[in-house]
């Protein structure tokens, strides 16, 4: 029976690059990321750097994970809509997405799903807080969190689109 | 507009790899292989430019073969006309930068 530890740890939907940093760090000392739940990862001792672990939003879709399963990845698991996997570095190098307009589409889908539920939150806060619900306040701040999030994926999103005018 | 269209690199080395019948992985090291290395297509993006290249009806997926989980594609007769096309701009592209560099190292 292999070591393993379970962390906590809360990381905002747009700093998903900087999980997946934490998760190759973590990899780099020696625990690989071997199942996710709610702010909750759960590693297994690995040699030092035996793998490279990637994440992406995407809704689930058996022919995609069967996809890179072909193609030497190892699922690990799915939180919500974002699905995690890893490949031994052995293997060669691991990245999902090799162009610039694939991973803009990736921050389009991500900006999608921040922009529905923000509008949720928004429309919900303000019909409560017009009836006098105590709670509206509640998804007005939660609107305003996730619209900052849209900026932020915004961001990431013309720097992207700002290289494409010159290259691919 | 069609005409003259250009494809990315990835496109155009997907395109170049299903001539004979491939599935992703051998897309992936084939592309990698005429390309001595270069261009490494990474799964996520040619998942995306396949169903892409399918809707386009540039490339078909050929029917499963009982008992494997692999799907194949391969060029449609239209895949291989835009290919042709690509082909003889990208000469274009090389041979006016072969001539005018060359002709400024002359001067």
């Amino acid at each position: 029976m292999s070591e393993r530890k379970t962390i906590k740890k809360w990381f905002w939907v747009w700093d998903f690059d900087k999980e997946e940093r934490w998760l190759n760090e973590m990899a780099l000392e020696g625990w690989v990321l071997d199942g996710v739940g709610w702010c909750t990862y759960r590693f297994k001792r690995c040699e030092p750097g035996e793998y490279t672990v990637r994440l992406e939003m995407r809704p689930y879709d058996e022919g995609y994970v069967s996809f890179m399963e072909e193609s030497g990845a190892e699922f690990i698991g799915r939180m919500i809509m974002w699905i995690y996997f890893r490949k031994k570095a052995a293997d060669g190098a691991f990245d999902i997405y090799s162009d610039i307009d694939s991973k803009i589409a990736h921050l389009d889908r991500i900006g999608r799903m921040l922009a529905i539920i923000g509008g949720l939150n928004l429309f919900i806060g303000l019909l409560n807080s017009f009836q006098g619900s105590p709670v509206g306040w509640l998804n007005l701040v939660c609107a305003t969190v996730l619209m900052y999030g849209l900026g932020r994926i915004h961001g990431k999103k013309e720097s992207l689109e700002f290289d494409r005018q010159l290259r691919e | 507009m069609i005409d003259s269209i250009a494809l990315t690199e990835s496109t155009y080395y997907i395109l170049l790899s299903l001539v004979s019948p491939q599935h992703g992985y051998g897309i992936m090291q084939q592309a990698e292989e005429l390309s001595k290395g270069r261009v490494r297509l990474a799964a996520g993006t040619l998942y995306g430019a396949l169903s892409a290249m399918v809707d386009k009806g540039w490339i078909e997926q050929l029917p499963v073969e009982s008992g494997s989980r692999k799907k194949e594609y391969q060029l449609t007769q239209r895949g291989r006309v835009i290919l042709e096309k690509e082909v003889a701009r990208l000469r274009e592209l090389a041979d006016n930068g072969e001539r005018i560099l060359g002709k400024a190292q002359e001067a």
